[in-house]
């Protein structure tokens, strides 16, 4: 028997490199089959959570002990849990006007943030280091928020480009090690997370930045000079989070700069026999990410006002891992993976208010919908859900180098 | 051990790579499988060593069915196989490669390194394959890896030996004295399928000939058969071997090269101290094996790694700082002997690569913006004056064929004016129709007045297109030669004897020309 | 014209040798590296009114173990006169390669912190005073779990499969191990259920990256994310009534087997044999990965898989077989180290306890370029630098916050400036297809 059972053919082109060979005309053919097993991974996840919210709702567990004289009771009580929990889901994320602005504030920062790892990742790097860089953005966004007495509209400016600033710098730190040093950009991400969080708890129980009259680790929120305006009900600087997409698509697909990240992404070696700079280009790279989880920042603290906590920047930046991978190598996809993961989130809130489902649910149905996205032979196994080509991840492989 | 393949059938989508293949290999007999670059031969070997499944046909070993799933079904068959790209661990030593897989314990898994390393000893003295056993495989030239790679087959106690274009990485003495352990071999009663694109090997040593042809059978022939009726059947039409040029209209040194010298990451001095100087309107072949310092040359004269020490010399102006961007720039064009490493993006589009290093032009883009429509207009031209065979200037480079991914990076490299054309390998792994295509362009730059530098391991093609004849042996140039001295003198070049044949390498004077 | 020049130097007459650039960046490094080292010893020893410190050789202070005294200024100028003596070695290019080079580099090390602890503990006034403690029990402790999740990453790595989900598989160790031990009364039992756990999310990595060929560093981001979500939701379903909750989360913890003999070794004798079953195990895992990696025909298939799996294959070796092997063993590793959260220290399970030192775990497999051993080297270093910033946070010398933060800046000078560009196994990362 032999180890694998997929075998490549040597002259067609391997599957993952499918969305670079597309022609104007038959770009949404292309990306057929990718929305097929995306769909399909979401059903799947859904499923499985089902099963969780089943077998984690009380009634249901109780009906279980008298099984095998009333089976009727489990069917109906755990088709209620189900009907429960995902109505609320639905409802709590786009079944009225108010849910869907909250779906919209809180997909607005993953977008962001999950623009700047694929930024990176197309760039060929892992940046595991939004969460660090949101932070970085958001005790710069925070100071400048709430410290300064500006007139709106520049101050609003004005902290928007500290918190970008202090972003692109907590990225191109580990951006800069990388083409320096060599020193690999997971672990120094990674640990980069670390120091911010560590930074922004000493920071808060500093006088500069700590609530007046609190002992509690709380800035003030920002001052009102400082934020975005209301319109509908949604912050304006949602906007601002699509715009920040298309100049990513611009920069990725139209510009010099893009074309050599695409290139340094893919294969280093040839990009630097191009005459690319390699390392400045990763460098780069890196400073950008964190300039767009920078921005994330600000749609946090300038967008929804958020005082400065040591949480203030909650899971989004490893949301937007997952939020990048959900994407895959496009640049629409983390706009609609940062809409979805936002719509979880707020629907998820609704589930628990509503049917009692633990918060948590909306965290597991993120990582299940991104492993099946990722193995769309699992879920075509699984579903029997027939596709003519997939598109596997377009990213770097192992550890570099 | 008689074996046979009948009907063997491998497809791989729409696209056949073997069909219906019959080939018996009689015990004792030196097989060879002549075809050119992408014919099928390498798919046909691995299905017989149990690595591809066919789609059709079986396999007979002494006329019983035999079914190889894996390589250790072909193995305990009595199969032996030498690959193209060896197969060996660089970080374990020669005794752990050749016990891997069928490992010498002390019982409970518990590894013997003491009997592994006897082991090679002892076939090492038997077959006359000079290795040792403790060293570590990376730090072995190539021709001791391709020994590494026999023993490895012999301790299986192969009594097919496949040996898949061993030929390649050696010196024409290695050259013989694998031909030379080959026959030996063979009186010990292994048979040896010999699978290789080059005419003067077949007949030098083979008892039975196979000419394959995108994936079919298109004859067998004899030993004795003239080089140009092998040539015509592995390529399917009368094949002009030479490349028809004039006599050089030699100028002026473009490119000036001073002492250069190269240390590698490890600390070994790669390059020794060379020194030479390309002409315009002259094809200055390097020659030499291998690993012998041809590839870090090059690359320190266009600045992808910076030189140790020396000069080069840029119409008289000093490069040897410079990065590739601005060696580029200079009007150096540069055609890597690694395509799918250094050459090109698999993941990009033909269109894209057209203008891997050109995108910076003003041609191509204004300011930061790209200019789609010229890129567009010169994936157009290019394709149509090149002969890029690709379904579209969208697909991907991976979905191309070796020979077309070639002509794309010799495309992009012939798109601007060139004063030096630095070509690696130009045609490695390509197939015969556009190697001549390939050769045609490079003279015809020549022609044009450009200094050209050519390295190759292949000793026909240094012959087919240089003018002068430079040769590397570890590290440093030992001799340069024009086209007119016998193969065996410069054999001895690549092998490092300069010092006893200096007169007829004729070293005049050392130092810059 | 049948000849040509030809330049043909012979090496000998080369005018100058050309030196390495690595030895040259070595230089660099080291003297770049002593320089700081000297200067900020210079600072220890300066910045000190009252150099008197406190002592004791235990971890806290009992009958056996007593403060005493000590007069720190004349161990700090010690450290600035060792890290000087390096400094010199390294600026005239004669700091010695290979063991000795690691033993001065370690005492240049011990010195710089016994230097530092000096001013640290030194001027801290009238009242109370802490007093310097012995660190090795603590580091051992904190060590468990890294280097047990480190050999979990080795295991996977050398044989080809990129493991960042360690964090994940210390979760989910951590919670089953918890509820295993709870439900039986039994912290032994605790150890099972943190193995089986671990080898679960093995299982999950070695699906997805080995049957369906996802990229691994993203599978193992969500792999974290999987095992953080599903262990918070899984606790959220405890109820809080402490009737039921004791079945589910309240595991008695591993007691202390004190081996005789070694135990009475003084200093370091308690800190390493008077430790729970899961620090023992924790050594014997050591030394069986390393064996089992290099002495056993297993371990050479193993790395021949991480290495070339093609050339595995090609040998008969069943690639995907043999990673499946090394992934789920590793599980049973980093199980163990997930367990320790839970039965092996505080004891119920609580929202991401292990907080993130999974992450320092791969670390330590980085730094330790792969190898068992300096894996585990490196793990005890970040036990130590834990260990230390709880350590010092007992007094106001520095602020506690930001001394949290130090563990991680050491990772990234030392990914930086120790490690830089490292040669992991080359198959790393690569599911293997035939062609």
């Amino acid at each position: 028997m032999s180890d694998v059972s997929v075998q490549e053919p040597a002259k067609s082109p391997p599957p993952e490199r499918k969305g670079e060979a597309r022609e104007e005309g038959n770009r949404w053919a292309a990306y057929l089959p990718t929305i097929k097993t995306t769909v399909a991974a979401v059903v799947l996840a859904l499923l499985i959570g089902a099963l969780l919210i089943i077998f984690s709702t009380p009634r249901v567990i109780e009906s279980l002990k008298y099984f095998f004289s009333y089976p009727w009771d489990f069917f109906k009580f755990a088709g209620i849990a189900v009907w429960d929990g995902y109505t609320a889901l639905v409802k709590g994320s786009v079944g009225s006007w108010n849910s869907i602005e909250r779906t919209l504030e809180r997909a607005a920062p993953l977008i962001c943030a999950g623009l700047g790892v694929s930024l990176a990742f197309r760039s060929g790097l892992f940046n595991i280091g939004a969460q660090g860089q949101m932070l970085a953005g958001a005790i710069a966004a925070g100071y400048v928020g709430f410290h300064f007495d500006f007139p709106p509209g520049l101050h609003l400016l004005l902290a928007a480009v500290a918190a970008i600033a202090a972003g692109a710098v907590w990225g191109g730190i580990a951006g800069w090690l990388k083409a320096a040093t060599g020193a690999h950009e997971v672990i120094s991400t990674i640990m980069l997370n670390y120091v911010a969080r560590f930074l922004m708890i000493y920071l808060l129980g500093k006088e500069l930045f700590q609530r007046p009259n609190s002992n509690d680790r709380l800035s003030p929120p920002p001052a009102e000079s400082a934020t975005f305006p209301q319109v509908f009900g949604v912050h304006t600087g949602v906007l601002l989070a699509f715009l920040a997409a298309l100049g990513v698509w611009w920069l990725l697909e139209r510009s010099t700069t893009g074309f050599e990240m695409r290139a340094v992404g893919a294969n280093p070696s040839a990009a630097a026999t191009a005459g690319m700079h390699v390392q400045r280009t990763y460098f780069l790279a890196m400073a950008l990410a964190g300039a767009l989880a920078g921005l994330a920042a600000v749609m946090q603290i300038l967008g929804q006002q958020d005082s400065l906590t040591e949480n203030v920047a909650g899971t989004v930046g490893f949301d937007a891992i997952t939020v990048a991978l959900l994407g895959r190598a496009t640049t629409l996809g983390p706009v609609l993976g940062g809409l979805l993961f936002g719509a979880l989130s707020s629907g998820g809130l609704a589930m628990q208010a509503a049917a009692g489902v633990p918060p948590e649910l909306a965290q597991v149905l993120q990582a299940l919908i991104v492993l099946f996205v990722a193995a769309p032979a699992l879920v075509r196994g699984v579903l029997r859900v027939k596709a003519e080509g997939d598109g596997g991840t377009v990213l770097a492989k192992g550890w570099g180098g | 051990m008689k074996l046979e393949m009948r009907g063997l059938t491998r497809r791989f989508g729409s696209f056949t790579a073997n069909d219906h293949i019959d080939l018996t290999i009689e015990p004792g007999e030196i097989h060879c499988l002549l075809g050119e670059n992408g014919a099928g031969k390498s798919t046909l070997m691995n299905m017989l060593y149990g690595l591809l499944e066919p789609t059709e046909g079986e396999i007979l070993v002494d006329g019983e069915p035999a079914d190889f799933d894996t390589p250790g079904d072909a193995i305990a068959a009595g199969i032996g196989m030498v690959h193209q790209h060896f197969m060996l661990v660089p970080v374990f030593t020669v005794a752990e490669n050749v016990m891997l897989g069928r490992e010498q314990t002390r019982g409970l898994g518990i590894l013997d390194r003491g009997k592994a390393a006897e082991l090679v000893r002892e076939l090492s003295t038997r077959y006359k394959l000079a290795v040792d056993p403790t060293a570590l495989v990376e730090n072995l030239p190539v021709g001791v890896q391709q020994r590494v790679e026999i023993i490895k087959a012999l301790a299986n106690e192969a009594k097919v030996l496949i040996l898949d274009e061993p030929t390649a990485v050696l010196t024409p003495q290695e050259i013989d004295e694998l031909m030379d352990i080959m026959r030996a071999l063979k009186k010990q009663g292994t048979s040896i399928v010999f699978i290789t694109h080059k005419l003067r090997e077949v007949k030098a040593v083979g008892d039975k000939i196979t000419v394959i042809r995108r994936g079919k059978v298109v004859g067998t022939a004899s030993p004795d058969a003239p080089e140009a009726e092998l040539a015509e059947m592995m390529v399917g039409r009368a094949v002009n071997l030479t490349v028809g040029k004039e006599p050089p209209k030699v100028g002026k040194p473009v490119l000036e090269v001073n002492g250069v010298t190269v240390v590698d990451d490890r600390g070994t001095t790669v390059v020794r101290d060379v020194s030479f100087d390309a002409r315009g309107g002259e094809v200055l072949g390097i020659a030499g094996v291998q690993g012998n310092g041809q590839t870090e040359l090059i690359k320190s004269l266009l600045g992808i790694i910076r030189p140790d020490a020396g000069k080069v010399l840029l119409e008289g102006q000093d490069i040897s700082r410079h990065g590739p961007k601005d060696s580029l720039e200079a009007g150096i064009g540069y055609i890597p002997e690694d395509r799918a490493h250094d050459g090109y993006v698999s993941s990009f589009s033909v269109r894209e690569n057209l203008v891997l290093d050109l995108y910076r032009r003003n041609d191509f883009s204004r300011g930061a913006a790209l200019k789609l429509d010229a890129i567009e207009k010169n994936a157009k031209a290019r394709i149509e004056e090149f002969d890029i065979r690709t379904e579209n200037m969208n697909s991907s480079l991976a979905s191309l064929s070796g020979g077309n991914q070639q002509k794309v990076v010799v495309a992009r490299e012939f798109s601007r004016p060139l004063k030096v054309l630095i070509a690696s390998q130009p045609t490695r792994g390509v197939d015969v129709g556009s190697i001549e295509f390939i050769h045609k362009r490079i003279i015809e730059e020549r022609d044009r007045g450009t200094a050209v530098i050519i390295v190759s391991t292949e000793l026909d093609e240094i012959y087919a297109l240089s003018d002068r004849i430079a040769v590397m042996y570890d590290g440093r140039i030992v001799g340069t030669v024009t086209p007119d001295i016998p193969r065996e003198q410069i054999g001895l070049l690549m092998a490092g004897a300069h010092d006893g044949h200096e007169t007829q390498a004729h070293e005049t004077q050392g130092g810059a020309a | 014209m049948s000849t040509t020049a030809t330049a043909t130097a012979a090496p000998e007459t080369q005018p100058t040798r050309i030196r390495e650039r690595s030895d040259v960046h070595r230089q660099i490094r080291l003297v770049v590296t002593f320089a700081i080292a000297t200067a900020l010893c210079i600072f220890f020893a300066l910045a000190v009114d009252d150099p008197n410190v406190r002592y004791i050789l235990g971890e806290r202070v009992t009958k056996e173990f007593q403060p005493k005294d000590l007069n720190g200024s004349w161990v700090a100028w010690l450290a600035v006169a060792v890290s000087a003596v390096a400094l010199v070695l390294a600026a005239v290019n004669r700091f010695p390669r290979g063991a000795a080079g690691v033993v001065l580099g370690v005492l240049v090390g011990l010195m710089f912190y016994l230097g530092f602890l000096m001013w640290v503990y030194a001027d801290q006034g009238e009242g109370f005073t802490a007093a310097i403690t012995n660190p090795i029990p603590g580091t051992i402790r904190i060590a468990t779990p890294l280097v047990l999740g480190a050999l979990a990453g080795v295991l996977c790595e050398r044989a080809g499969v990129i493991n960042i989900a360690i964090e994940g598989q210390f979760l989910a160790g951590a919670f089953f191990a918890a509820i295993a031990a709870s439900l039986a009364f039994q912290p032994y039992t605790g150890l099972l259920g943190g193995i089986l756990a671990g080898v679960g999310i093995a299982a999950l990595l070695g699906v997805f990256a080995l049957r369906y060929q996802v990229n691994q560093v993203v599978l193992g981001v969500v792999l974290v994310a999987l095992a953080s979500g599903l262990t918070s939701f899984l606790l959220g379903q405890i109820p809080g009534d402490p009737d039921v909750k004791q079945y589910f989360n309240e595991p008695p913890t591993l007691p202390q087997l004190r081996i005789p003999g070694l135990a009475d070794i003084p200093v370091v004798g308690a800190a390493l044999f008077d430790q729970t079953v899961l620090v023992y195990l924790m050594y014997l895992s050591v030394a069986l990965v390393t064996f089992l990696l290099y002495q056993t025909r297993w371990g050479l298939r193993v790395r021949s898989v991480g290495e070339h799996p093609k050339a595995a294959d090609t040998v008969g070796i069943k690639v995907n077989r043999t990673r499946w092997q090394a992934v789920l063993l590793g599980g049973v590793f980093a199980g163990l180290g997930g367990a320790y959260y839970t039965v092996g220290s505080t004891g119920a399970f609580d929202r991401d306890v292990s907080a993130g030192t999974g992450f320092i775990a791969l670390a330590a497999v980085i730094m330790g370029r792969w190898h068992p051993l300096g894996a585990t080297a490196a793990a005890v270093f970040f036990g130590f630098m834990l260990n230390l910033q709880t350590q010092i946070s007992f007094v106001d010398k520095l602020p506690s916050e930001l001394l949290g933060a130090v563990p991680y800046l050491a990772t990234i000078i030392a990914v930086a400036g120790f490690v830089g560009r490292v040669r992991p196994p080359a198959a790393d990362g690569e599911p293997y297809v035939k062609s």
